[in-house]
């Protein structure tokens, strides 16, 4: 390494190490956006956990009220209400626990295959790695949202049949990642060290190499769940998403489309609801992505 | 010492203080430095990882990283002149010009996508007049130089040998006829064969250009092989300074005895290595007497509370411990090896 | 002697597959290392000395050849045996960064093997014995649970030995283990592996590229070039007489850190030839300050010149 980094690395050595956790925490809590990210991460966190339980579905969710229809923001409604007279500030809350409950539970998911399809692709290289991965690139190859629609439209729009979808998609990604990850750590000296202690091939895996080949791992989680609000809204904008009169951004965004031009507040707060999410879950991830990588490499 | 106006320094360095602040404390890398390389002459500079090596040859070429790096006070002079004081341009001007540096690892030191002799014409271009063609003849006269065919300068760095690219490295470092060369570990990365080659090298060009060297190693055979003078670094101070006779045949600071006996005596195969015990202080949280004092087999009441001043055994030869005063330090409590 | 050595290396060869042919990293190795010796693998960087320590210990697998381990032939076990065969034969890594898990703690890593390998499965007994490990490698038990990034190079290789001896092995191939160390840490490191064999009978193979500590280590070393073994004798007998040209080399190239005895250093002119599909010749004429044409033309055999002393040498018959 050049006498520079060597000076710094020495540096670095020489001082008192906390724990890494630590570290990471203090690189994150620099990176400005990301601190922002991640505050505005656990408010929708937070806003979808007190939603259903603060609003009342039947009620205050999906109640049409025909004389309130197209009414403009005021004290009673501040986002307005919709063309069947529904607050549009409630279903824009209550649609971030969809959201979020669909984006996280497709990605557990999806990262559960993608982590043993491509630890074992990884790591045993050769044949395994060449089966697996041309499987994967056949998913990869299928735009996601065409996916995600031939599912749908075969098996029926339920929110069952959207995380199905959503998690076939996301799937080849994390074992992409995994895979890379699981390369990059598997020619270390310490994995060839416990191979010479007489450890097998599967307690390698699991308590060598997986916990150093996390930091990847753990941005991509981020940004994936990000992207999967973003397709399900695309999909619901469709009408193949969750299906009515559930809440969703997608799907309120579609139902303005009629109204843009005199009621113009309809799709603003559903749309910057979907902005809001995504970028903060892009800035979150990659701030992770910086904080974590020197560490974790 | 009076004896300053007489010497012809090329470089010189004056109560040196350095310290790289850090979120987890303040790291006082070097400690009032005092260093002087005479022209023409080669000093080694000997110390190990964190003693602060690295940094002195940065500081003479002002490359600090700062942040974190600051140089809170001293003074550097390069042929005379304050470089502390200069402006970026002027010691954009000096940087390969008046004093080059070569790293350790030739690998990271090359661009891999340039050929070995655009590099070198690179350097030649930023300093001299005249165009390419002019900066290509001479590249390659200084591949010729250095013991590669010139015609190899088309060819790119990873095309060629360790021992090879550190030839390229240092074809590099003189091309522009440098006061001073500051070799950061050049061999270390090397085979001993090809490190022998290219220490060869190295002691017939300094010869053919009277080129002052400043060879920073640990390595006390290349500080033999190579050097005039030698500065023993510890904890960013020099502790003991002399020449070659000096310092091998009348060593007087413990750390470089420790450093002595640490090795294996090529002689005698069967004496047991006396290592010195404990490690280096924590540049951070530096003892408050001699920094050496925690490890001294030799360590007095005195040596924890106050830092030992300079003692002189002769015109070159002084050492900074608490065992010596201007009366006992021609006997030498320190047993020879 | 009339005891089988513990360690007997018979024409071993590893070889790797590269788009521009096969690179002879070990070609044709034989050596054997007697019970409670140590055995210095000198060379420079390609010679093959750390791929011979990996592949007797079938980290790599060798190509071919015998690696009998107390008589019994180790490349022929297969995976399960093998993995059993470990606890007897161990490994000391150059690195000590990158040799340890950097997501476990100190006692974690020394306890894995114990644990691996089911010997102590009781997790009181394991830190006991951990605890054992650490003060006979000279850890602080205060240590136990920190992380190896907290610790200096000295302190990690402690670690790496201490995990080699959990398993009360034999044998230890200790592929430079104090190369990325200090000098000063370096010797400690060095006693402290010369008590421990004196202690509890170990065998070494001790792979170095400098020679000054190998002469001070071993009993026996043996030069490797370009994946052959050149020269082996007894250390006192190679500094006293090296005969292969390649060790007169070595040997006066090493940087002496004294004022006296300065000798005249030959230097070799030229580079290492290729490892790749080398020709049938002698892997070092090209360098060679007496190459012959003979040299150029037919490749030597390892022969024993004087009662210990092997050299592959043209020059020496």
């Amino acid at each position: 390494m050049n006498n520079v980094s060597a000076v710094k690395e020495n540096v670095q050595i020489s001082v008192k190490k906390k724990s890494q956790i630590a570290d990471i925490w203090k690189r994150l809590c620099r990176n400005k956006t990301a601190v922002l990210g991640l505050v505005i991460v656990i408010l929708l966190v937070l806003v979808g956990i007190l939603s259903p339980i603060i609003f009342d579905y039947e009620t205050q969710v999906i109640k049409t009220d025909y004389s309130n229809t197209l009414q403009p923001p005021s004290a009673a409604h501040p986002f307005g209400t919709d063309e069947l007279g529904r607050d549009i500030l409630i279903r824009t809350l209550y649609a971030t626990s969809t959201s979020l409950s669909i984006g996280v539970v497709t990605v557990i998911v999806a990262l559960a295959i993608g982590l043993v399809l491509g630890s074992a692709a990884g790591y045993f290289g050769g044949k395994v790695d060449m089966i697996i991965m041309r499987i994967m690139d056949i998913f990869l190859a299928i735009p996601g949202t065409l996916l995600a629609i031939c599912i749908v439209a075969s098996l029926g729009n339920s929110i069952i049949n959207l995380v199905i979808a959503q998690a076939v998609a996301a799937t080849p990604k994390f074992a992409r990642v995994v895979r890379g990850a699981v390369m990059t750590v598997r020619d270390s000296e310490y994995v060839e060290a416990a191979r010479a202690i007489g450890a097998k091939d599967a307690t390698i895996i699991f308590h060598d190499v997986l916990p150093n080949s996390l930091a990847p791992i753990i941005v991509q989680t981020t940004l994936e769940v990000a992207s999967v609000i973003l397709s399900i809204a695309g999909l619901s904008f469709i009408g193949l998403g969750i299906p009515a009169p559930m809440p969703e951004w997608g799907a309120m965004l579609s139902a303005s489309r009629a109204y843009i031009r005199d009621y113009s507040y309809m799709c603003m707060f559903p749309g910057l609801a979907i902005m809001i999410t995504i970028l903060s879950l892009n800035l979150l991830g990659d701030g992770l992505r910086d904080a974590l990588d020197p560490r974790l490499r | 010492m009076s004896e300053d106006i007489k010497k012809d320094l090329t470089a010189e360095i004056r109560d040196l203080v350095v310290e790289f602040r850090t979120d987890y404390g303040v790291v006082q890398a070097l400690n009032g430095l005092e260093l002087e390389i005479e022209r023409g002459k080669t000093l080694g500079l000997v110390g190990e990882t964190g003693a602060g090596k690295t940094t002195t040859g940065l500081s003479l070429l002002r490359l600090i990283p700062n942040p974190p790096g600051v140089i809170v006070s001293g003074s550097i002079k390069l042929d005379g002149k304050d470089i502390l004081s200069m402006s970026d341009k002027e010691m954009q001007a000096i940087r390969g010009k008046t004093v080059a540096m070569i790293f350790q690892d030739p690998m990271t030191s090359l661009d891999p996508v340039m050929t070995v002799e655009q590099q070198i014409a690179e350097v030649i271009k930023l300093h001299e007049e005249g165009g390419q063609a002019e900066a290509l003849k001479r590249a390659r006269e200084m591949l010729e130089l250095v013991g590669i065919p010139g015609s190899r300068g088309g060819e790119y760095p990873h095309q060629f040998s360790g021992g090879m690219k550190q030839r390229v490295v240092i074809a590099m470092a003189l091309a522009c006829n440098p006061e001073l060369l500051i070799a950061d570990e050049p061999t270390t990365a090397l085979d001993v064969t090809i490190q022998a080659q290219v220490l060869e090298m190295m002691k017939g060009l300094r010869e053919k250009y009277n080129t002052s060297m400043l060879m920073i190693t640990h390595d006390l055979g290349i500080v033999a092989e190579i050097c005039d003078k030698v500065s023993v670094i510890y904890a960013g101070r020099v502790i003991e300074h002399g020449t070659l006779e000096d310092i091998f045949k009348n060593t007087r600071h413990p750390y470089t005895e420790g450093l002595f006996n640490s090795l294996p005596n090529l002689e005698d195969r069967q004496a047991e290595l006396k290592p010195i015990k404990g490690l280096m202080p924590d540049p951070s949280n530096l003892p408050k007497g001699c920094a050496f004092c925690p490890r001294c087999d030799y360590a007095m009441d005195i040596c924890e509370t106050q830092k030992p001043g300079r003692t002189y055994r002769n015109d070159t030869h002084y050492v900074e411990c608490h065992l010596y005063n201007k009366d006992n330090i021609h006997e030498g409590k320190v047993k020879s090896r | 002697m009339s005891t089988q050595p513990l360690l007997d290396v018979r024409n071993l060869k590893k070889y790797f597959s590269t788009p521009k042919g096969m690179l002879h990293a070990v070609d044709d190795v034989t050596f054997t290392i007697e019970k409670g010796k140590t055995l210095g693998v000198v060379g420079e960087s390609g010679c093959g000395k750390s791929t011979t320590g990996r592949a007797i210990l079938r980290l790599l697998e060798p190509t071919s050849g015998q690696v009998l381990f107390e008589g019994q032939d180790v490349v022929k076990l297969s995976k399960e045996e093998m993995r059993r065969k470990r606890t007897e034969m161990q490994i000391i890594f150059q690195d000590p960064f990158s040799s340890l898990n950097p997501r476990k703690t100190i006692s974690q890593i020394i306890a894995d093997p114990l644990k691996i390998n089911k010997i102590i499965t009781d997790p009181a007994k394991q830190m006991e014995r951990v605890r054992e490990l650490m003060e006979i490698v000279g850890l602080a038990d205060r240590l136990i649970n920190t992380y190896p990034h907290e610790l200096d190079g000295g302190r990690r290789q402690r670690i790496g030995i201490a995990r080699a001896l959990a398993l009360n092995p034999k044998f230890i191939v200790c592929d430079e283990p104090v190369s990325a160390l200090d000098v000063s840490i370096q010797a400690q490191i060095l006693n402290l592996m010369k008590e421990l064999q004196k202690k509890m009978g170990l065998t070494y193979m001790f792979i170095t590229h400098d020679l000054s500590v190998v002469n001070h280590f071993s009993d026996d070393i043996a030069v490797m070039y370009l994946g052959k073994l050149i020269e082996k004798a007894p250390s006192e007998e190679l500094f006293a007489n090296p005969t292969h040209p390649y060790t007169q080399a070595l040997l006066s190239a090493i940087p002496i850190p004294s004022l006296d005895n300065r000798r005249e250093r030959i230097l070799l002119k030229g580079e290492i030839t290729s490892p790749i599909e080398p020709p049938a010749a002698c892997r070092f004429a090209n360098r060679c300050p007496h190459a012959t044409d003979r040299c150029r033309g037919e490749e030597p055999q390892l022969k024993e010149i004087k009662p210990g002393h092997f050299v592959s040498c043209f020059l020496s018959e």
